[in-house]
Parts: structure tokens; C-alpha cells; sequence
């Protein structure tokens, strides 16, 4: 499949596409045979780059433009979204959306970053970056879960909470923390699906549920790997030193235990395929809650405690 | 520079250079004003110099100033796994932490004892700057949780008295997950309807703050404390402007409705004493209904 923006790294199959595409406007008998093969060596080479991606590679690959964000989730895989608005008490944020859904049937609350598809939404929600009011609609939005007795979806795709001045007047940090405690005491079970970027406290804020999943190219990071760089090396350009030092990849976070699943993408990235890509992640949550099934909240409650208790406790691979 | 850069090895030795609570030096220079301040002095003013600096402190100074009569008995430390991702920037983690530990005499950040205050059982957690600037990782989240472990298991308060740059970036992943793994052990203190207090010291800032620092049933701060999500300069350079001077500090914070008091180190052990008072019975005994056990510690 022809995509818009390619990555650096996909050059070669970049190459390949744009002649197959030069060929194919040519026409003729002889040029379907070229075509095929041009075809089979494109395949070839995507996947060779994909199944060889290191960390920086992927936080690339995981901050693509083309990737599937919150809102095309919930087009394909959630019926009757109801969005819910606002925190009640300053304002509503886009940077985190949220409200009613059902799921394969079964109401729930969804809840998720959504980054924007070009500049105009981009801006309208903050590129996925969360204020305080974001997060204390994701608190009122789980506080509603666990009232009505609805399983909560959390799809984590930010860079970060946003590092800005009212948001650290009105709190940030304090919403964050009230975030993750909303995660870690509601009486209904929880997944979160890093389906892109997990940035630092921004994202865990989210991720506090009963099952973590993580998209096999997502990355999920206590800092990015730029701020990691100037930090550590006063130079945000060895930014593919620290990605790769930080493991932050889903592999290396499953051997870890900090993730539960690792949902397989299509091949070349979900953005080369954004339908089979949500349709997977769809499967892998179904599959989540199904193993969560019957747990009383207390049942539930200490899950949460056992799971986050254990990381790094438990040797690794 | 300043007179005492001219002065040889031997002589500037015996002035500190800087936040050094824990030196020999007899004098200890003040961080705001610059003015040298005498040791013995600046101990029994509980470290905070006569323009109002609050210095750094040790976790012992700490306990010291805190707990009844002095007293009080560390509480033993799980071990952790050192360095899970064999991390190396500049130098290996493990070289920072052998550094940190020969600086500080600790393992890690976090240390604990359990005592009292105002005759209320209390666990105090507190986290030493000094070491790697006070960063959560794997051994100050295992301390967290032993901490309130000990506190529900004695029927303790909690108090947190935090100083952190924030997660130990070292660590990465495993840093990041004390944010949840921290909110959690808080929840048993909670249930167990024991208080937690929280005593911001400076500085304070991204995941720390971000998890357990802010979720206190009682906030207080110590006086012009840098409690950050964001560091200024990252703000900075995010909105292009300078930010307002005191932005970020513990009355900023206290105004914005983030924190219930701004107290100084003096004050500190009689307000949490106070808030213990009325939150908690008394350790020792119950209250007869004549001569109620507070009554009976005030004529003392």
C-alpha cells in the first residue's frame, strides 16, 4: 500500500514504490511482470526494515503522522460514542477526549490522547499533550466506570503532559497523581493500550489499569528519548543513544513485565494499515477483559496491586 | 568569586562549598545571601540561615528534629535489583551509584524510622538530595512500600518529607513504574484511615510530583521550595518567556490552592504534631476521661 510520508529508513522501499508507480503509469504487457517482481522486492525489503527496527526507528515509527489515533479507534472499533466533555471546574481539554461507547456490545468508557491529524486539529488538541483539565475529565470519566459498573478503555498516545504555565499553575502534577489513583482504585476493570507514543508521567497516568498492552511498535518511556539526550549528554541529537539505552520498546517491555501483551501490528507499521491495525488491537483488548471477567472490585483492586507490586521484583528473560 | 577563592587548599577546606549539612567545615555558607554562617548556630536554628534559606538536610537531621525526644528506630531496607537495564551514558550507573553511596553512606535515596510525634506513632520517609538529587527508582519505591507497610502495620501516620529532581532516568521503565507502584502502597495507609502527610521540601519536581508528593491528606511545604511538574527552564523554552519571579515556589503553590500550609522547619514539628493531635489517639494509653493524655503532655 502507497503511503504519504515515509520515514528516512524506509527509503529502499520508498525507491521501489515510486518506481513501480512510474511503470504502472507507463502501461503495457511487459510492465506487469517488472511490476510484479518490483512488488515481491518491495515486500521483501519492508519487511526486512520492520522486523529489524531498532528503538529510535521506532519511536519514528510510533510518532507517525499516518498512524491511527484516538478518534479513528473509536470510529472503528466502538458504536454509539457519546463524548463527554470538560472537568468541571476549569475547562475542557482535547488533549484527552473520553466518554460513553460500546464495545462488541458492551457499554463502557473510553478514554484516550488524541494528537490530531493536521495543523488545525493538531492545535485543537494540543498535539496529544494533556493539561490538568484533561486528566481531571479522565478522573471524573473513571469515577463514572466504577459507578455504573462499565469496564474502562484507555488508549495512551502522548508525547507528555504538556509543559506549559497554566498548567502548572492550575496543578498538573497534582491531576496526574489523582489520575494514576483513579486508575489503581476504580471497581471495574481497566485496560490501557499504548497504541503510540507513552511519554513519562503523562502517559502511566493512563496506564494504571488492570492490563497494559502495548502495539508492537509503540515506545512507552520515562522521558523522551531527546530529553533523555540533552539531559545526559547535553546534546538532544544522540537521541537514538538514550532510545536505545532506555529500552523502551514493547519487547523489551514485555521481557520487563511492565507490559502484559505486545498487540502485532501489519506489516511496514499500523499506519501502512490502520484497519487491520485497530482491528487487532479490538482482539487484544476483548481478550484482556475476558481474562478479567467475574473479579469482584476488591478481586480487581488487588490484581492492579499484584501486577505493579511484581515489576522488578520478578527476575526477567 | 568571592574572597575565598583566593585562600589556599588547606585554609578554604574548612568552609563549605555549598548545601554541606553533613561536612566538618565550621562555617557553612548561607545559599541565598552568600554570607558565612557559623555551624553550630545554623544546627540549632534546624539549618535555616537568618534570611530565611532552608538548607538541605540529612535524613537523620531530619528524624532528629521530628521525632519525640530524639528517638526513633530505622527501619531495614529491602534489597533491590541494582541496575536492571545495565545502563551507561557518560559514566555506567552503577559507578554513579558507588559514587552516590560514598558520598551519602546509603544505598539509596530513602530512608525510614518509625517513633513518635506528639506522642502519635508516626513513620517518617525521607528523601536525602544528596543522593543522585533524590531520583525515584526501584530501591525508593520498595522503600516507599516498606515505609507504609510499616506505617498500617503499627497503626502509624505516614509522613513523606520529599526532595527529588524526579524519576531516575537511569532506570527508565522501571523508574516510571514507582508512579503507580508509590500510589498504590498509599492506598493501604488510606483504607487503613491512618493520615499521610506530605512535607515538600525544595526541590521537588517531575514524577515524584507528579505521584505520591501530591496526594497527601495534609500538603505542607517548606518555605520557598522548588515544587516543579515542569522545570522552568523546559517552560521557558516551551512558551518563550521568562516566568515570574517565585513561579513554582511553595507560597506560589500554597496561593494556587495546591498546598495547605507553608511552614518553617521550626514550626514543622509542632504542626504536624498539632495535625496528629486531632487526627490520631495517642500512642500510649487511652484518654481517661478526666485528664485527657494532651493535657497531661502540655503541663509537662
Amino acid at each position: 500500500m502507497a503511503i504519504s510520508t515515509y520515514l528516512d529508513f524506509e527509503k529502499p522501499v520508498a525507491d521501489l514504490e515510486k518506481k513501480i508507480a512510474e511503470l504502472e503509469a507507463t502501461g503495457g504487457a511487459t510492465v506487469e511482470e517488472e511490476v510484479g517482481k518490483l512488488r515481491e522486492k518491495a515486500e521483501k525489503q519492508l519487511e526486512h526494515i520492520y522486523t529489524h527496527l531498532n528503538a529510535w526507528q521506532k519511536t519514528q515509527v510510533a510518532r507517525h503522522p499516518d498512524r491511527p489515533h484516538f478518534m479513528d479507534y473509536v470510529e472503528s472499533l466502538f458504536d454509539e460514542f457519546v463524548e463527554l466533555a470538560g472537568d468541571r471546574k476549569f475547562m475542557n481539554d482535547d488533549a484527552i477526549m473520553g466518554g460513553l461507547a460500546r464495545f462488541r456490545g458492551k457499554p463502557v468508557v473510553v478514554i484516550g490522547h488524541e494528537k490530531g491529524r493536521d495543523t488545525q486539529t493538531r492545535l485543537k488538541h494540543n498535539f496529544g499533550m494533556g493539561k490538568p483539565e484533561g486528566y481531571r475529565k479522565a478522573v471524573r470519566l473513571i469515577e463514572l466506570a466504577g459507578r455504573f459498573n462499565l469496564p474502562v478503555i484507555a488508549l495512551v498516545d502522548t508525547s507528555g503532559a504538556f509543559p506549559g504555565k497554566g498548567g502548572e499553575e492550575r496543578g498538573q502534577a497534582e491531576a496526574l497523581a489523582r489520575s494514576i489513583e483513579a486508575c489503581l482504585t476504580l471497581d471495574t476493570p481497566m485496560i490501557s493500550v499504548i497504541v503510540g507514543e507513552g511519554g513519562s508521567g503523562g502517559a502511566v497516568a493512563l496506564a494504571s489499569g488492570n492490563k497494559v498492552l502495548m502495539m508492537e511498535h509503540a515506545v512507552y518511556s520515562v522521558i523522551s528519548p531527546e530529553g533523555a539526550a540533552s539531559i545526559l549528554f547535553h546534546d538532544a541529537k544522540r537521541a537514538k543513544d538514550t532510545a536505545e539505552a532506555m529500552k523502551i520498546t514493547a519487547q523489551d517491555l514485555e521481557k520487563f513485565r511492565i507490559v502484559d501483551a505486545v498487540v502485532p501490528e501489519p506489516m511496514g507499521g499500523a499506519h501502512r494499515d490502520p484497519k487491520i491495525a485497530i482491528e487487532q488491537v479490538g482482539e487484544a483488548i476483548e481478550e484482556a477483559l475476558s481474562t478479567l471477567q467475574g473479579m469482584t472490585p476488591d478481586d480487581l483492586r488487588a490484581q492492579r496491586k499484584e501486577r505493579f507490586y511484581a515489576i522488578g521484583r520478578e527476575g526477567f528473560a | 568569586m568571592n574572597w575565598l577563592t583566593n585562600l589556599p587548599p588547606g585554609l578554604k577546606s574548612i568552609f563549605a562549598k555549598k548545601d554541606d549539612t553533613e561536612g566538618d567545615s565550621l562555617w557553612v555558607k548561607c545559599p541565598k545571601t552568600g554570607e558565612l554562617v557559623y555551624r553550630q548556630e545554623l544546627e540549632s536554628a534546624y539549618w535555616v540561615t537568618q534570611s530565611g534559606a532552608h538548607m538541605r538536610i540529612s535524613p537523620e537531621q531530619r528524624f532528629k528534629y521530628m521525632f519525640d525526644g530524639g528517638l526513633w528506630t530505622e527501619i531495614p531496607m529491602p534489597p533491590v535489583m541494582r541496575d536492571p537495564l545495565k545502563f551507561k551514558d557518560d559514566k555506567r550507573y552503577t559507578d554513579r551509584l558507588k559514587a552516590a553511596k560514598a558520598k551519602t553512606g546509603r544505598e539509596d535515596c530513602m530512608v525510614a524510622a518509625h517513633g513518635e510525634i506528639n506522642g502519635r506513632k508516626a513513620v517518617i520517609l525521607v528523601q536525602d538530595f544528596a543522593f543522585m538529587g533524590g531520583s525515584l527508582g526501584m530501591a525508593a519505591g520498595e522503600a516507599f512500600i516498606k515505609a507504609a507497610e510499616t506505617a498500617v502495620a503499627r497503626k502509624a501516620a505516614l509522613i513523606v518529607v520529599t526532595a527529588s529532581g524526579g524519576a531516575r532516568m537511569q532506570e527508565s521503565s522501571f523508574a516510571l513504574m514507582q508512579m503507580p507502584r508509590t500510589v498504590l502502597a498509599i492506598q493501604d495507609v488510606k483504607r487503613a484511615r491512618l493520615p499521610y502527610i506530605v512535607i515538600l521540601s525544595d526541590p521537588t519536581s517531575g514524577g515524584v510530583l507528579a505521584s505520591y508528593a501530591m496526594l497527601g491528606d495534609v500538603q505542607i511545604a517548606e518555605p520557598g521550595a522548588q515544587l516543579a511538574f515542569t522545570g522552568p527552564r523546559v517552560i521557558e523554552a516551551t512558551i518563550r518567556e521568562k516566568l515570574p519571579e517565585g513561579f513554582q515556589r511553595s507560597e506560589f503553590l500554597r496561593e494556587r490552592g495546591m498546598v495547605d500550609i507553608v511552614c518553617s522547619r521550626k514550626e514543622l514539628t509542632p504542626t504536624v504534631g498539632a495535625i496528629l493531635g486531632m487526627l490520631m489517639p495517642p500512642a500510649r494509653g487511652r484518654r481517661s476521661k478526666a485528664q485527657p493524655a494532651d493535657e497531661v503532655a502540655a503541663a509537662k
